[in-house]
């Protein structure tokens, strides 16, 4: 392993790294806002829409993200879609990740009470309240580890942005791998890199779940 | 001329080469589950067993090869070997890496299944005189097997879609091969819908196929 290298390139993977980040988490935001309007349409009774955006989960769920992206990068230009490959990248992480995120705010939904949304009815809630108050706290609660796994998985895809030249950290180290004959120092640092980043994560979530369900039940041993 | 945004001819002619790169997707997926039963059957039983070693090793196995993303795997195989100066045939590095993922993720998913077989009924068999093997043989893994069936067809579909990162590696799969007639017709459009659609079909017969053995498995537990 050697460090001179990888101090020599620290700059390069610095900003990498940043492109990673990046990629990761406006990718995830668009998938979450996008995911959760998706599962709102599924909410309302009007089939036709809903059979639409069955079919488009369907179609994303069906096919690897590799795919996807090389269809919108490469492909999109045909169709008049002219992106540069980070914001492809970022915009396929989007469509990508809607689709599983529309599913798990679907099941999270359904897990909802029905007896609290009555009740809420009862006592003269509007729809936007009901939403807001009862089913979406509740909703979250439910889907916070499902949203974490999507989170790291989604993480884990950002290293395939590399295959279409989005310079982030995958394409950084193997840049330097190609300049700097360091092929195996470059995948090993990133195979512990992405595995510290996938630990910390998930031990993040693990603890905000533990947070944001403590009120559901007491801690063992009280009464 | 007016440029024409389709050109469904371009699919047509490169049917023939798709049909055998899908081939080629399902036999490198097929191997890689495979490769994973058995590494995952191994790690499963390492985490279970008594030997504190093992047990770390094991917990080791899953969390590193579900923390490091698989492209970062492949090419870690890839230049791991290389390293000792052993030259890796790509389809080794490519069964290897998918095999090693879905171990780590099998492995779970037994280890899961396992867990819900009521121990009531491994004590039970002690208890008569069945021996460890025979308790495992006859009455844990035919349970768990069974309650395993979905999360596995389901990992199926992760794993073929895992597969077109196989390409990377120089694996004439379906990813590769719609990559070449792209840059060899200029359609990648056509050349990457062709590939979804592949994709989209095997999965659409795994997803029925799943429904299947389900269904099958099922039968012989309702009373």
């Amino acid at each position: 392993m050697s460090f001179e290298v990888l101090w020599r390139y620290a700059p390069a993977l610095l900003s990498g790294f940043g492109v990673t980040i990046l990629c990761w988490s406006a990718g995830a935001v668009i998938g979450i806002v996008v995911g959760f309007a998706i599962s709102l349409i599924y909410r309302l009774n009007f089939a036709p829409l809903r059979w639409l955006l069955r079919v488009y989960v369907e179609i994303i769920r069906g096919t690897p993200f590799l795919v996807q992206l090389f269809l919108l990068y490469s492909g999109g230009p045909f169709i008049g879609l002219r992106l540069e490959a980070t914001t492809a990248g970022i915009l396929g992480l989007g469509i990508y990740s809607s689709a599983y995120f529309a599913e798990v705010f679907r099941a999270g939904f359904s897990a909802v009470p029905r007896g609290q949304i009555e009740a809420a009815q009862c006592i003269g809630m509007n729809p936007f309240d009901i939403l807001w108050r009862i089913s979406l706290p509740v909703m979250l609660v439910a889907t916070l580890p499902a949203i974490v796994n999507l989170l790291i998985i989604l993480s884990k895809e950002t290293v395939i942005l590399s295959i279409i030249t989005v310079p982030e950290l995958m394409y950084q180290m193997q840049t330097m791998a190609a300049e700097t004959f360091t092929a195996f120092d470059a995948i090993f640092a990133m195979a512990i890199f992405y595995w510290l980043l996938v630990e910390a994560v998930s031990r993040l979530g693990y603890r905000l779940e533990r947070r944001v369900t403590a009120y559901m039940a007491p801690a063992t041993g009280a009464s | 001329m007016r440029r024409r945004v389709m050109q469904p001819q371009v699919l047509l002619h490169s049917l023939p080469y798709m049909t055998l790169a899908a081939g080629m997707t399902i036999y490198v997926s097929l191997a890689g589950i495979a490769l994973g039963a058995a590494l995952g059957f191994a790690v499963c039983v390492a985490r279970l067993s008594g030997n504190r070693l093992l047990q770390r090793g094991g917990a080791f196995y899953v969390s590193f090869f579900r923390g490091v993303p698989l492209l970062v795997q492949l090419l870690f195989i890839y230049y791991f070997l290389a390293e000792f100066g052993i030259d890796v045939p790509a389809m080794a590095a490519a069964i290897g890496g998918l095999g090693c993922a879905s171990g780590a993720f099998q492995a779970e998913i037994l280890r899961g299944a396992l867990n819900a077989v009521p121990p009531g009924q491994a004590e039970a068999a002690i208890a008569f005189g069945f021996s460890r093997a025979d308790v495992w043989r006859r009455i844990l893994l035919p349970q768990a097997l069974r309650i395993s069936v979905p999360p596995l067809i389901n990992e199926f579909t992760l794993l073929l879609k895992a597969s077109s990162l196989v390409s990377v590696v120089g694996i004439a799969e379906l990813t590769r091969v719609s990559m070449n007639i792209a840059s060899s017709t200029y359609r990648p459009l056509e050349a990457y819908l062709g590939a979804g659609l592949f994709y989209l079909a095997i999965n659409l017969c795994l997803a029925g196929l799943g429904d299947l053995a389900e269904r099958r498995l099922a039968a012989g537990t309702a009373r």
